[in-house]
């Protein structure tokens, strides 16, 4: 029954995202470590550590004052490994999520906007390329490529963009019949100009959002893939390359696997989180839909 | 109309709601009440709190809703008193509702049978066997064609006025003695809607029950009702019999909303007036009349307070600074200019 | 009804077409050649000439296509270029043995995650909601491999009360006990790992089907909580959530690769996995077809229970 105002809608929207903050105590503790573990990924070749210096006298030694991490088979630094793992463990997230973006963003548009015999083919793929276990369609991929960093980004990528050309195909869908779009179209703009200045900006929430969470779900994929050795390869690693190394010292370094672990536990948690903000602030309604 | 015995008789009845932090008032102390065997309509806008009142009696708003009220008396007893068990079997059974949208009210998952049986086995006992034969009558007095066969079909295919049809034989099958009907032909076709309002309105004579008719329609419920209920931003604008509301409209909402029907029998071409502005924010309502923004004889006064209602007879009463005269001579004279302060 | 089934089933057949059109076209730009793994550089060009012809490597892609749809739809899926094994033999003792990990997996998750959804949806924001959903966003973005190593540590290595390897001890073949103890850290990572999304789904739409007009009209209509829960939303909410039954056989399969590989079970995963890192492709081949077949039929199925189950599709067509 309420009426909501149009304008200050921005400020509206803000406010509802600092409410649900204030009151969720484990969002603000998301953000701020996201916050941290960005920041440590971007500077940490200003360290003063190093990843690779091996120091033999202390192999496989337990989290202390001197390595907080302990070290590992080798008397590595764990801490330096850990964190030189999150670099390439977000930059995966990352430029898989930029990548599974750019691909889903294409062929959702077009195929919304051209609609007809493009827009079946195009999700007549879609279909069967979610209708294969991605698990399996990577790992068949992975053997074209060789395993490493591109390949793994590529792969993600290539094979996650399908719940995003849906979205966008549905949002296009809805913008392609309102009346500027149908008037910009007549007028004779043409196709690409359409979509890049009506289309897009109309689905760039969506995007957003999807993005976000498509960053959670390529570094969970990273992991198992590197996990199962067929994604980050020695000598870089990953926090699921980590893990799969600490597979073999699991019975007496515990420490190896559940640190790399939780890292993954929390930045997936909280790039998820980071989702449901931007969700609440781009679409209020979810929030505050109990009553309309 | 002399004294009638008062089957509802609410006081002071104040409902908010809470969302995220704030407080939205939609219903800010109502006295309402019912006399047995009427037609009463309460009008109003969109959002001029007359649903929330009447689910608030009800008791079926969401849990964010917070009702507080001196009194809701239903009969002899006061629903506040009882327990939450007992109100419940009350509902459907004692005071039945029907909504607004037919085609969202029915499980879209069950067959009208079903939906009429278990209404009929909880309130009145019955078994299966016996509550379908029920249940077919039901259908026969909402006037619905080959009952037995439409038992056992799903509300997809009913039609719409068909819909309100078996959600008014769901309410009536345990003959509730009062029926309250939520814009129940807004979201129907005209012809459909004229259909819809006279069953119910032949319905009342035959079974005694009163009904409580929410509309924002005046022009709908003018022949239908006894009286009418005029309620603006969560408060009663005016009360009053039907002829006197019509014939001697009090309130400036009342004459503003008269304005805006049309009138076909006339014939005379009048110009239909659009009430201006819009309906009060109910997050903050202003602490002086809430259609004093929008009202053409708004004064200073109006802003600073609520006014008093000025009883213009035994069931007239309407909450404004104004008398009817006083409105009638600024309207003469052509005042009324928008004042804002 | 009917009309609608059959028009589901022609539109997956060509689908599976497809697929296997995809996976022979993928392996065959594949950088490396199936050739490689079985010859050595010291072998003459007539010897590696031989094998392929033997192999039929030396036919058109074409052909070699059909020969291996023919061979498919007849049960053979070639031999493994590794072990010279017929995969179709190796598949049969291995499917059982996942089948028997991921069922009572994929069955108790089904059943805990519908129990869970209902309540945390019916309670929304609650205490109960708050802790079911706060969990299931917690296991969303768990991996199931370091489940399986924390659980292999705790029970395996610290309190030694569960083996961490395989099926049975060797000697202990037919113990049904010993099966268990072998059975219960696997079967639960995976029903862990299924558990979060399918709660998280069954919650939302719990949530949806209460905000619906008709549980406002029961409500009004004196029926009483649980009247409304079981004789009503349930309802609603478990159609939506047969559809997932087998939306769900994607996340099933990787599921069972990552978990039988960390615990060796000897079903399907290993195999394949071991397959990928050796180029062993018809295996690879043979896997990627039958599971994208069996999501195919998953999706197939769901359609068609849906559309037995609810009235309003139940009339069309």
């Amino acid at each position: 029954m309420m009426k909501k105002k149009e304008n200050n809608s921005k400020k509206r929207r803000m406010e509802h995202v600092l409410s649900a903050l204030k009151k969720d105590k484990v969002a603000i503790a998301s953000l701020i470590f996201l916050a941290f573990i960005i920041v440590i990924s971007l500077i940490a070749p200003l360290l003063p550590i190093d990843p690779n210096k091996t120091d033999v006298m202390n192999m496989l030694t337990p989290p202390s004052a001197e390595h907080w991490f302990g070290t590992d088979e080798v008397g590595r630094d764990y801490l330096a490994r850990v964190i030189y793992g999150g670099r390439v463990s977000l930059l995966v997230g990352v430029l898989a999520m930029l990548a599974s973006v750019f691909i889903g963003v294409s062929v959702g548009t077009i195929s919304g906007y051209c609609g007809g015999i493009i827009d079946m083919i195009l999700m007549r793929i879609v279909d069967i390329m979610s209708s294969i276990p991605w698990m399996i369609l990577v790992t068949v991929i992975s053997i074209f490529l060789n395993p490493g960093l591109k390949s793994i980004i590529i792969v993600i990528g290539c094979f996650t963009w399908m719940e995003i050309a849906r979205l966008v195909r549905a949002e296009t869908l809805s913008v392609k019949e309102r009346e500027y779009v149908m008037y910009a179209k007549f007028v004779g703009t043409p196709f690409w100009k359409v979509i890049l200045s009506h289309v897009i900006p109309s689905v760039f929430p969506t995007i957003i959002i999807a993005g976000t969470t498509s960053i959670a779900g390529a570094i969970m994929t990273e992991s198992s893939l590197s996990f199962l050795g067929i994604g980050i390869q020695q000598p870089m690693s990953s926090w699921g390359s980590l893990l799969q190394s600490a597979q073999t010292n699991l019975q007496n370094a515990l420490y190896m696997a559940f640190i790399p672990g939780l890292l993954i536990v929390c930045t997936i948690f909280a790039f998820n989180k980071l989702g449901n903000l931007l969700r609440i602030y781009m679409e209020p309604r979810v929030t505050s839909g109990e009553k309309e | 109309m002399e004294q009638k015995t008062k089957l509802l008789e609410v006081k002071n009845l104040n409902t908010t709601f809470q969302m995220q932090k704030n407080l939205v008032k939609a219903v800010r102390g109502v006295d309402i009440h019912v006399n047995k065997g009427e037609i009463l309509s309460v009008v109003g806008e969109s959002g001029s709190g007359k649903s929330v009142l009447m689910k608030s009696i009800m008791g079926i708003l969401p849990e964010n809703a917070q009702i507080t009220a001196e009194q809701i008396r239903f009969e002899s007893n006061d629903i506040q008193n009882i327990s939450k068990e007992q109100q419940r079997k009350m509902r459907g059974k004692e005071i039945a509702m029907i909504f607004q949208d037919p085609m969202t009210a029915l499980n879209p998952l069950k067959t009208i049978g079903q939906h009429l049986c278990e209404v009929l086995i909880r309130h009145r006992g019955m078994k299966k066997a016996e509550a379908t034969k029920e249940a077919v009558e039901a259908l026969k007095k909402v006037g619905i064609p080959s009952p037995e066969s439409r038992l056992k079909q799903y509300p997809h295919e009913f039609s719409g006025g068909m819909r309100q049809r078996v959600l008014i034989a769901m309410a009536l099958c345990c003959n509730p003695k009062l029926l309250i009907a939520d814009e129940p032909t807004t979201a129907l076709d005209v012809t459909i809607q004229a259909q819809i309002l006279e069953l119910l309105q032949e319905l009342q004579e035959k079974e005694h029950m009163s009904i409580v008719l929410i509309t924002h329609d005046l022009g709908v419920v003018a022949s239908l009702s006894n009286r009418i209920v005029v309620m603006y931003g969560g408060l009663v604008m005016e009360e009053g019999l039907t002829d006197e509301i019509f014939y001697h409209p009090s309130h400036p909402y009342t004459r503003a909303l008269l304005h805006a029907i049309p009138k076909p029998v006339t014939g005379v071409k009048e110009r239909l007036e659009p009430i201006p502005g819009m309906a009060p924010s109910l997050l903050n309502p202003p602490s002086g009349c809430p259609f004093a923004e929008r009202c053409n004889f708004a004064t200073k006064k109006c802003l600073e307070g609520l006014p008093e209602y000025r009883k213009y007879s035994d069931t007239q009463r309407a909450m404004c600074i104004f008398t009817d005269e006083q409105l009638d001579q600024m309207k003469e004279k052509g005042e009324g200019t928008h004042v804002k302060s | 009804m009917a009309k609608y089934i059959l028009k589901r089933i022609l539109t997956a057949i060509p689908m599976i077409l497809i697929i296997t059109i995809i996976c022979f076209t993928l392996i065959h730009m594949a950088p490396y050649d199936a050739i490689d793994s079985m010859t050595n550089p010291k072998m003459s060009q007539e010897t590696i000439d031989l094998i392929r012809a033997k192999y039929g490597y030396d036919q058109p892609v074409y052909i070699q296509y059909i020969r291996w749809i023919q061979g498919m739809l007849g049960g053979n899926f070639g031999y493994s270029i590794v072990t010279h094994q017929n995969i179709a033999d190796d598949l049969v003792a291995r499917i059982p043995n996942t089948i028997k990990l991921v069922l009572p997996a994929y069955l108790t998750a089904y059943i805990l995650s519908i129990i869970l959804g209902l309540v945390a949806g019916s309670h929304k924001n609650k205490w109960q909601d708050k802790l079911i959903d706060g969990l299931a966003s917690i296991g969303i973005a768990t991996p199931t491999f370091w489940v399986a190593m924390l659980l292999i540590y705790f029970f395996g290595y610290k309190l030694k009360v569960l083996p961490i390897l395989g099926m049975h001890t060797i000697g202990l073949e037919s113990s049904f006990a010993d099966y268990m103890r072998h059975f219960i850290m696997p079967y639960i990572v995976l029903t862990l790992g299924f558990l979060p999304d399918s709660i998280r789904y069954v919650r939302s739409s719990t949530i949806t089907q209460y905000a619906e007009d008709y549980v406002m009209v029961q409500n009004a209509f004196g029926a009483s909580k649980k009247e409304i829960m079981f004789k009503h939303v349930c309802k609603n909410v478990l159609l939506p959530v047969i559809t997932k039954l087998g939306m769900a056989l994607p996340m099933l399969v990787t599921g069972a690769i990552i978990t039988e590989t960390i615990f060796g079970w000897p079903g399907i995963g290993p195999y394949f996995i071991k397959a990928i890192q050796s180029m062993d492709y018809p295996i690879v081949m043979a896997i990627l077809v039958l599971s994208s077949t069996l999501v195919i039929l998953g999706n197939l199925l769901s359609d068609i229970l849906y559309c037995v189950t609810d009235p309003r599709i139940r009339e069309m067509g």
